[in-house]
């Protein structure tokens, strides 16, 4: 290991470096404002160790990782979601009352996890990557220790979790005991398709990661989580520990080639239609979102299907704006929330009338469920454009159709919150408390991206179309 | 150069009527994008089809272009939205009084998404306009609606959007399919109408755009979403719902489903003349069946709708103009029809038929006005509707005797429910009464009555006008 290599792993240490500086200031201070600073400023340096970083990539940092354009344009993505989701949380936590300082150490240790996943070129660096991550998350899910439901949330995510990592491990034991290796580009050389173990192998990996991503059949976990996990919490397993997790899926499969498309096609198509059916049915913004998030990985699933650089650039530009518009919806559920009673703001009825009594932040919301529905001017409509774009050229009608008619779907509960906020608020209901402006300003700012590269997404694609898999 | 401001200005003037005095910033902001649009085509080259054209590259990585070009077609639509923007303005001067900026922003918002349908020539940004007029349009029904606002805005904006994804399905298959053929991603409309298709492959692109245009025309069966949000959208929606939005599927059928598939188009002309005429038939019978006036009137427009479907696809160079025709007379009278029914529900707090009548007496302005735009629905000589009709009735006759036969009945149906509505709610004995138009509503209805009378009596530059953006059948 030379300085170029360590140039490349920069950010990945400068992440561990300032998780050691949170644990000791959580030890020394005792109080959540510095804690929460460094916690911040530390991701912004983690950020900014990116441009050195871009310097010397691509580059294969020991077997077990690569620094490509690939895997920084990710990492910037989650280091900035972790920034943001750090500042919702600020004043979240200082009205919930909870001890704030473990907080933001569990952030940072998830996003430390998701790193190492997007760089990961061996399934040993994923798996260890991706147990950072759900440790993290569980701690991070039940955070709320006194409420019920976090920490049945939290309890859901742990059985599950732990059974998706053993797939996902006798997935990686098979590949192993047929090829003898476990990195990714000596498996991509030396597989020997259509044999049946490999086959397995494939299935139970597939399996592992549909769990994480919740991919129908292996969904039903996350309205449960979304809903009884802390909003901010919500918002950082809907993106962070998903962006990750799809990066590598993509990386997996420009290794592994498009072998049981067809297995995966179906479980798009069922992503898509169940997510969006069963997001019919709720009456809590939190579990709506966990559904259309369901539907989204499918939509996302349709450009990993078609592959190519049409499909890497598709992917990436729909992680980045499902990024955008995840968070800001769950921003909103953040800000709305008081969390005296130790229940987020996340009941449809919560919302009737917002529009009137807080007309700022239900246009903010309005614009992330627009995006959402891909609809323009917005980063979702692009997103869909490229979705339908690489699914086209690769020919996968079916898909192509299920995504026109889970999008139409789609239509009719994103629809249904932005009709409840603008109907007559009802008369009982107090004046509402001064708004966390750190909250409002992320998102503003959350808004603000979703427009400017909704109207003018040609910064966005010049980035994109350097992106290259290894 | 000035075309994209055409767009801009009913966008910027929106946020600017929200901000204070909104009815006065609505009012200037849509007679400066008149003067503009007029401007352009004093200044427009004697030569050629085109008045003005703008052409940038917006997204070079993916051959998006902000293109934007007038022709003949193009400018008469683009007109009659501003005007009957105005006239949407002033109808509702008293009618609305609740967050009465937010209103102004959004119909504005909404005009410049029509304004942008009619004038793209990207095919995606063309898609763009076609999704940004929607939102608005919702919203004004949702929020400023009558009783059963919220089902019929959302059963609008799904019948609509669920066309729309069909045709930017069709939109991307065709771009790469055409860029699979020649190497090169472009979405642009002249680029795209030289592209080479299998026959198969054809068929279903047109199918695509077909069905988005013949949702928004509506072409029956795809017209469940009209009668209701027509009927529950105020006075302003209502006009631009009927006088506008039923006017962008027509455009699109013409500027594109037709010029980009012409072979498949021409195969699939049967099928589309016969639902035209289904559904100039349907929506006159129902028509004499309601007894909300709105709704009556709302199912006047598929059958007048009905005939431009014809018209397109006759194949005839004659009724294709009289098509034209039908579109901007349809969309003075049904607009001007809605601002009567807007000022009856006004002042009678129903739109109920059985609960009006004798109105004669108490209201002889808004009556003898409802009575002309009636008979001008009903298709009279000398008013506009007649001159689109009878093109379209001889022109496709040339073509499809059938077709015009069997369209041709119809007439005798708006007969009869133009003079029932007319009798039901001006005639016999008063049941009701109420103070008649004020100054300003005579005003507005004067200035729709002219047109149609325009029209009815001096057709050929408007039919040269729009004849030069047609091209051949």
């Amino acid at each position: 290991m030379n300085a170029t290599d360590l140039t490349a792993l920069l950010p990945l240490l400068v992440m561990g470096g300032t998780i050691l500086a949170v644990m000791l200031a959580t030890a020394i201070f005792r109080r959540p404002g510095p804690v929460a600073v460094l916690a911040v400023l530390g991701a912004v340096l983690a950020l900014a160790a990116l441009w050195p970083a871009r310097a010397v990539a691509p580059r294969q940092v020991t077997p077990l990782l690569v620094v490509d354009f690939y895997a920084i344009f990710f990492m910037g993505l989650i280091l900035a979601a972790s920034i943001l989701v750090l500042l919702l949380a600020h004043g979240y936590l200082g009205r919930r009352g909870d001890p704030p300082e473990a907080f933001h150490l569990l952030v940072l240790l998830a996003t430390l996890g998701a790193m190492a996943v997007v760089a990961s070129d061996h399934f040993a660096a994923f798996f260890l990557g991706l147990e950072t991550i759900s440790i993290a998350l569980i701690g991070l899910i039940a955070y709320p220790r006194a409420h019920g439901k976090p920490l049945e949330a939290g309890i859901k995510y742990l059985i599950l979790a732990g059974f998706s990592s053993a797939l996902l491990l006798f997935g990686i034991a098979l590949v192993y005991l047929r090829l003898g290796t476990m990195a990714f580009p000596r498996i991509a050389a030396s597989r020997a398709p259509g044999d049946v173990g490999w086959l397995a192998a494939l299935a139970l990996i597939f399996a592992g990661f549909g769990f994480k991503l919740s991919i129908v059949p292996f969904h039903m976990w996350a309205p449960d989580v979304y809903q009884g996990a802390p909003a901010p919490v919500t918002g950082f397993i809907a993106v962070v520990s998903k962006a990750a997790l799809f990066a590598l899926l993509l990386r997996w499969f420009a290794a592994t080639g498009a072998e049981a498309a067809a297995m995966i096609q179906a479980a798009a198509i069922a992503s898509m239609l169940a997510g969006n059916l069963l997001a019919l049915l709720q009456t809590d913004v939190k579990r709506i979102l966990a559904y259309s998030s369901i539907a989204h990985i499918g939509y996302l699933l349709l450009p990993l299907l078609a592959g190519g650089a049409l499909g890497l650039e598709a992917v990436a530009y729909y992680l980045g704006a499902y990024s955008v518009m995840t968070l800001g919806a769950f921003g909103i559920v953040t800000v709305l929330s008081a969390g005296e009673d130790g229940d987020d703001a996340s009941a449809l009825e919560c919302y009737r009338g917002l529009a009137w009594r807080r007309p700022f932040l239900a246009a903010g919301f309005t614009l992330m469920l627009l995006s959402l529905a891909g609809l323009p001017p917005t980063m979702g409509f692009f997103a869909k454009f490229y979705a339908l774009a690489a699914g086209i050229s690769g020919r996968w009608w079916p898909a192509v159709a299920a995504l026109v008619a889970g999008s139409a779907i789609g239509l009719v509960y994103y629809l249904r919150i932005i009709v409840v906020m603008v109907q007559p608020a009802p008369a009982l209901q107090a004046p509402p408390g001064p708004a966390p402006w750190l909250g409002m300003a992320v998102i503003g700012a959350l808004a603000a991206v979703l427009i400017w590269l909704g109207v003018d997404p040609a910064p966005l694609v010049g980035i994109l179309h350097t992106l290259r898999v290894g | 150069m000035m075309l994209p401001w055409l767009v801009l200005t009913p966008l910027i003037g929106g946020a600017l009527a929200w901000l204070g005095w909104p009815r006065w910033v609505a009012l200037a902001t849509l007679a400066a994008d008149l003067v503009l649009a007029l401007a352009l085509w004093a200044a427009a080259p004697a030569d050629g089809r085109w008045l003005a054209a703008f052409n940038r590259p917006w997204v070079p990585a993916l051959g998006l272009r902000l293109h934007f070009a007038m022709d003949g077609l193009s400018l008469l639509l683009v007109v009659l939205t501003l005007v009957l923007g105005i006239l949407a303005v002033a109808a509702s001067w008293s009618e609305i009084t609740e967050r009465v900026g937010f209103f102004h922003a959004v119909l504005l918002w909404t005009l410049a998404g029509i304004v942008g349908v009619f004038l793209a020539l990207d095919l995606l940004l063309f898609f763009l306009f076609w999704e940004l007029m929607l939102v608005p349009m919702v919203v004004l029904i949702a929020v400023w609606g009558h009783e059963g606002r919220v089902y019929a805005a959302i059963k609008f904006f799904l019948f609509t959007q669920a066309g729309g994804l069909l045709m930017l399905v069709a939109i991307l298959a065709l771009a790469i399919i055409n860029r699979e053929r020649t190497g090169v991603l472009t979405f642009d409309y002249f680029a795209l109408a030289q592209a080479s298709l299998d026959p198969g492959e054809a068929r279903w692109l047109m199918l695509g755009f077909f069905l988005a245009f013949a949702v928004k025309l509506p072409a029956v069966p795809f017209h469940p979403w009209l009668p209701d949000a027509h009927t529950e959208a105020p006075t302003a929606g209502s006009v631009i719902l009927a006088g506008l939005l039923l006017k962008t599927g027509a455009y699109g059928l013409l500027r594109f489903a037709v010029p980009l598939f012409p072979t498949e188009s021409h195969a699939f002309a049967p099928v589309a003349m016969a639902l035209g005429v289904a559904g100039i038939l349907y929506g006159a019978v129902l028509a004499y069946a309601q007894d909300d006036v709105k709704r009556l009137i709302a199912y006047t427009s598929i059958s007048h709708l009905g005939f431009v479907l014809v018209g397109i696809y006759a194949g005839d160079r004659l009724a294709r103009e009289g098509a034209v025709m039908q579109m901007l007379a349809h969309g003075l009278g049904t607009g001007g029809l809605f601002i009567v029914a807007g000022a009856l529900q006004e002042r009678l707090h129903t739109r109920d038929l059985r609960q009006m009548g004798g109105l004669w007496a108490s209201m002889p302005r808004l009556a003898s006005i409802g009575l002309v735009l009636a008979v001008a629905s009903l298709g009279l000589p000398g008013l506009g509707n007649f001159v689109g009709e009878f093109l379209v009735l001889l022109g496709t006759y040339r073509t499809a005797p059938g077709f015009a036969a069997a369209a041709a009945l119809g007439l005798v149906v708006a007969a009869i429910y133009a003079l029932a509505l007319v009798q039901r709610a001006f005639h016999g004995a008063p049941h009701a009464a109420a103070p008649d138009l004020s100054a300003r509503h005579l005003a507005i209805l004067a200035a729709t009555m002219a047109g149609l009378v325009w029209f009815g009596l001096h057709p050929q530059p408007v039919i040269d006008l729009a004849a030069s953006g047609l091209g051949a059948p």
